[in-house]
């Protein structure tokens, strides 16, 4: 155990090991690839699905690849299935999505990290017990304010405006991501803070030039929280906008969740997987992030 | 240390002004919609809330109903399980990904992916997986293993666990990535200390790498928690709170009497409780936690 | 406000009131590709009116509802939206919400046209009527596999109990007996079609409809609650969830038979499958052939807009109006609220259900009489009671009475 361990040691800052058949990388390698197939047969079975034609599927056999490939699913669920009457697909949601989900990830990420960063670094007198309200607000079920928040958006005049969904998301992100940040920059080394304060930096100062540089790990784990939170959002976006506005899951929901009518298995198959194909695409492209952010933060430390 | 600057009252004047949409979100939106949510538990609100007082009637009723017993006995259960073991499947993802290995971001974007995913088709997915009929056990058999039984979903006793492989699934992949953002955060020279010092691997990762990991690791409890709490989705997409009720879970009988039975003041009876019990919980916490700390103004 | 949205205000004016083409939002939550057609009825007619129908469709009544009631207590309602009618909308109709249609239902007569008038009954409130009826959907039909039964070597039975008596045959065969899905709303479906089809009409209108115990409690609902411990013995092996995963067993001739409303019929045709050859449909479980009649029902909430008020009025009209009550019927597989027009391209188990209508063989739909908060404790107990074999009739039929009981 301890000669693995010792070897396994040099994996995180030593060089990349050469030999690529030790007993470490075996071990290594293998148990990723047992986790990743258990991670994956969903991902298999939904792939395989979304390939078959309905007379296959009712045959019930699961894992079976399908005996004819057809791409039809995937093209009737991006552009032909209907949503009621517009027969568009996924298509039709598509740039609502994208027009919902950037202003609503950056304002909310933006303001919770500002939040986050005067609560690790410039407490002030009472700000724990807005805060401390914050992480209980995180519990509570959203469902349950549906109506208090249509009444908050009614009184302030934006209901169903773009306005008042990006309003909504940032305000339900903020807890959770609050504290994401407040936790990181507290454990940040204070003594970049204290040569900052001596340089003269301010608030705005230290935080664009030393926290924001120094934390892109964690402001990726808030990007992928947000973007997959706000993306595959559908509740707040059918209530809180009108028909011109949906976002892609309300064309998701309608061909997935028709009770009365028949359900397509391989066209449902192929929409989720398509509807999930915008936060994979981020979580895939974020990962140089991740490398990056230790880097920075190695060198200014 | 802010206290002891001089022109603390100029520097808090930023940070007073940079937390304004929290006062104002945590006092009008959370302060508010659960006093909101309190009040009309005591009415007898059925599509609409409206005031018509009733008193005590909702709790009364609530506290009598087995399918909410059941959601509670199930919530502990579930909450117990995923706990702990999301929290151990994550950091030991977090830590064999974090092993300079090849294909990092294939690896990890393959394990963060169902995160990714709308429930409602996955849990499906999960369904035909564990049906006995045409999932993994049907498949073992077809191999010869003809006695061989997995069928979670479908047996009323063990059902909440069916629900715990489809929930780790989907989130120990966060969890993952949370804390690989933590291990990433360790300053390299912790490492080469330890190494210098010859101290094992996984003794180096239990006693000097988690505990320096401690914010994240409560970031991610909440986060956690949180999912747990309010458990919902995964349930009605993979069992719809069957076999029977066994899978019943307290949001989904809050959403299920609010647009279901349209019943609100039942509804927000339940949620209260739920917001009562969190708060008996988080807020000493959370002033232990948060109030404490070197920063204190 | 400012100069710009005057402007605009004014500008939107001129538009609604010169040209005829008003725009109505109209939201429901028929998605599926043969509700979605049947929807596209509609909005051609109301579109060659020349006003503009603007589709607002979520899956999903529970999500749908909350919509709804959401843009309704915003402030911001659509121009009409689908209900269940029956007990859903009362609220909403008390908050004054809803607009009062009175004067466009005795314009059109239709109290002399719609059949059963227990449809209209349901959009009325003290007297004056709030919403516009326009399909009827039925729940008790029993759906029997062809060829479940010739493997099985058994004739296709007729009524419920040879469809009891024919189980074992199907068990020794390797078939499952009965289908049914394991949701709380097929659960509780199936027992009320128990009662209606086994009993007189008397008990289900006064358990479901007079709340009576004493009946509830009663030896004949004994008989009900051991058919469907029956039923729940036969589906023991019916493993699936939703109600149409439970239709293809049907359709593949792994199961017998299952209980589901008309709708499993587009199921039927959709995997080309025709009544009579492959599969039989048996209004009333064969037993006692007669139906309830639910469905749906369009509601008009109040509107500022004068423009968009009278486009409401001529889509109340022409929702009825018999030419769109057969094109939207027969796409949507339901049974028109009109006595007076003839579906002549109606296939058998359509027919069947025609001729019952004609002939008067009619309950009120379970929803028409209790709330859903009753539902939603029916549906509870009848999932507990399918999934857990050692619950007795007995203490069911306790539960239920204490249900009905406190049932408003």
């Amino acid at each position: 155990m301890a000669d693995a361990s010792t070897n396994a040691l040099s994996g995180p800052q030593g060089p990349k090991p050469r030999k690529m058949l030790s007993r470490r990388n075996i071990f290594l390698y293998g148990t990723l690839f047992v986790i990743t197939v258990y991670y994956a047969l969903p991902l298999y079975v939904m792939i395989v699905t979304s390939l078959k034609g309905m007379p296959e599927i009712r045959l019930g056999n699961v894992f079976s690849p399908p005996v004819e490939v057809t791409f039809q699913p995937w093209v009737k669920a991006w552009s032909e299935a209907c949503t009621g009457l517009t027969c568009n697909g996924l298509s039709t949601g598509f740039w609502n999505s994208v027009q919902i989900t950037i202003p609503s990830v950056i304002l909310s990420i933006m303001i919770a990290s500002v939040n986050g960063y005067a609560l690790a670094n410039w407490k002030f007198k009472g700000a724990d017990i807005f805060f401390t309200i914050l992480i209980f607000g995180a519990f509570i079920p959203y469902q349950v304010m549906l109506y208090p928040i249509v009444i908050i958006l009614r009184e302030i005049g934006l209901y169903g405006s773009l306005g008042g969904l990006v309003l909504v998301h940032t305000i339900f992100g903020m807890p959770i991501l609050t504290l994401l940040f407040r936790n990181y920059f507290t454990s940040l080394p204070e003594e970049l803070f204290k040569a900052a304060r001596v340089d003269g930096a301010g608030f705005w100062g230290i935080y664009f030039r030393i926290m924001v540089p120094m934390s892109l790990p964690i402001f990726t784990v808030a990007m992928i929280l947000q973007v997959t939170g706000i993306w595959n959002d559908f509740l707040f976006g059918v209530v809180y906008t009108g028909p011109e506005t949906y976002p892609m899951t309300v064309s998701l929901n309608n061909i997935v969740n028709s009770t009365q009518g028949v359900k397509e298995y391989n066209v449902n198959m192929a929409a989720t997987l398509l509807t999930g194909l915008v936060p994979l695409l981020i979580y895939f492209v974020s990962g140089r992030l991740f490398v990056r952010g230790i880097a920075a933060g190695a060198v200014k430390g | 240390m802010a206290t002891e600057r001089p022109n603390q009252l100029f520097r808090n004047k930023s940070s007073k002004i940079a937390a304004i949409p929290m006062i104002v979100t945590a006092l009008f939106v959370f302060v508010g919609g659960t006093i909101w949510t309190v009040v009309y538990s005591f009415t007898k609100s059925g599509l609409l809330p409206r005031l018509n007082w009733v008193g005590l009637d909702q709790y009364e009723r609530l506290w009598a109903t087995r399918k909410w017993l059941v959601a509670i006995e199930n919530l502990v259960i579930y909450g117990i399980c995923m706990l702990v073991l999301v929290f151990v499947i994550g950091f030991i993802l977090a830590a064999l990904i974090d092993q300079k290995i090849r294909f990092e971001n294939t690896v990890r974007t393959i394990i963060l992916y169902p995160y990714a995913l709308s429930f409602v088709v996955t849990g499906l997915v999960w369904q035909w997986i564990l049906n006995p009929e045409f999932g993994v056990e049907s498949i073992v058999r077809a191999w010869g293993w003809e006695s061989f039984s997995f069928d979670p979903l479908y047996n009323a006793d063990i059902a909440i666990y069916g629900v715990l492989i489809a929930g780790l699934w989907q989130g120990s992949g966060l969890v993952m990535v949370l804390m690989l953002a933590g291990l990433r955060g360790i300053d390299q020279e912790v490492w080469k200390a330890a190494r210098v010092d010859g101290i094992p691997t996984w003794k180096t990762y239990i006693f000097i790498v988690i505990p320096m990991m401690r914010p994240v690791f409560i970031t991610t409890l909440v986060l956690v928690v949180t999912g747990i709490v309010k458990l919902y989705d995964l349930i009605v997409a993979q069992t719809g709170g069957g076999p029977g009720i066994s899978t019943e879970v307290p949001a989904k009988y809050v959403y299920d009497m609010m647009f279901q039975a349209n019943n609100l003041g039942q509804g927000f009876a339940a949620s209260t409780m739920m917001l009562v019990t969190v708060a008996l919980i988080v807020i000493p916490w959370a002033i232990l936690e948060f109030g404490g700390s070197k920063n204190r103004g | 406000m400012s100069l710009t949205a005057k402007l605009l205000a004014a500008t939107a004016f001129v538009a609604a009131s010169s040209a005829s083409a008003t725009e109505l939002e109209v939201m429901h939550w028929w998605t599926s590709g043969g509700e979605a057609a049947a929807v596209n009825e509609f909005a051609e007619a109301f579109n060659a009116t020349g006003n503009t129908w603007v589709d607002a469709a979520i899956a999903g009544g529970d999500g749908a509802r909350a919509v709804m009631v959401s843009r309704l207590t915003g402030g911001d309602p659509m121009g009409a939206f689908q209900f269940n009618h029956g007990r859903q909308a009362e609220e909403l109709i008390e908050a004054g919400l809803l607009r009062d249609i009175t004067d466009i239902a005795e314009a059109e007569g239709w109290k002399d046209i719609v059949n059963p008038s227990s449809l209209l009954d349901s959009c009325t409130v003290d007297g004056r009527i709030y919403c516009a009826p326009v399909n009827i959907h039925s729940w008790q039909w029993l759906w029997l596999s062809h060829k479940a039964y010739e493997d099985a070597g058994v004739a296709v039975p007729t009524n419920w109990a040879e469809f009891v008596s024919a189980a074992s045959a199907l068990e020794d065969a390797g078939k499952i007996p009965m289908a049914m899905g394991q949701q709380g709303w097929q659960q509780a479906g199936a027992f009320s079609v128990l009662i209606a089809s086994l009993l007189p009409s008397e008990v289900y209108n006064s358990v479901y409809g007079d709340k009576d115990t004493d009946v509830a409690g009663g030896a004949e609902m004994a008989t009900v609650f051991q058919a469907a411990a029956d039923a729940r013995k036969m589906a023991t092996k019916s493993t699936v969830q939703n109600w149409n995963d439970a239709t293809a067993l049907v359709i593949k001739g792994e199961a017998g038979g299952q209980i589901m409303g008309d709708w499993a019929q587009g199921e039927m045709a959709v995997a080309e499958v025709s009544a009579g050859e492959d599969y039989s449909c048996l209004p009333g479980l064969g037993t006692n052939p007669r139906l309830s009649t639910g469905g749906d029902a369009f509601y008009f909430p109040v509107l500022d807009d004068e423009a968009q008020t009278a486009a409401q009025t001529e889509l109340a009209k022409l929702m009825l109006a018999p030419e769109t009550q057969v094109n939207f019927n027969l796409k949507k597989g339901s049974l028109p609220v009109r006595g007076d027009v003839d579906l002549a391209t109606a296939n058998d188990c359509m027919s069947k259900g025609l001729a019952l209508l004609k002939a008067g063989a009619l309950l009120p739909d379970v929803n028409q009489l209790i709330t859903p908060d009753t539902n939603e404790q029916l549906k509870t107990l009848f999932t507990e009671f399918f999934a857990d074999p050692t619950m007795t009739p007995e203490a069911a039929q306790e539960e239920f009475v204490k249900i009905i009981g406190s049932a408003d």
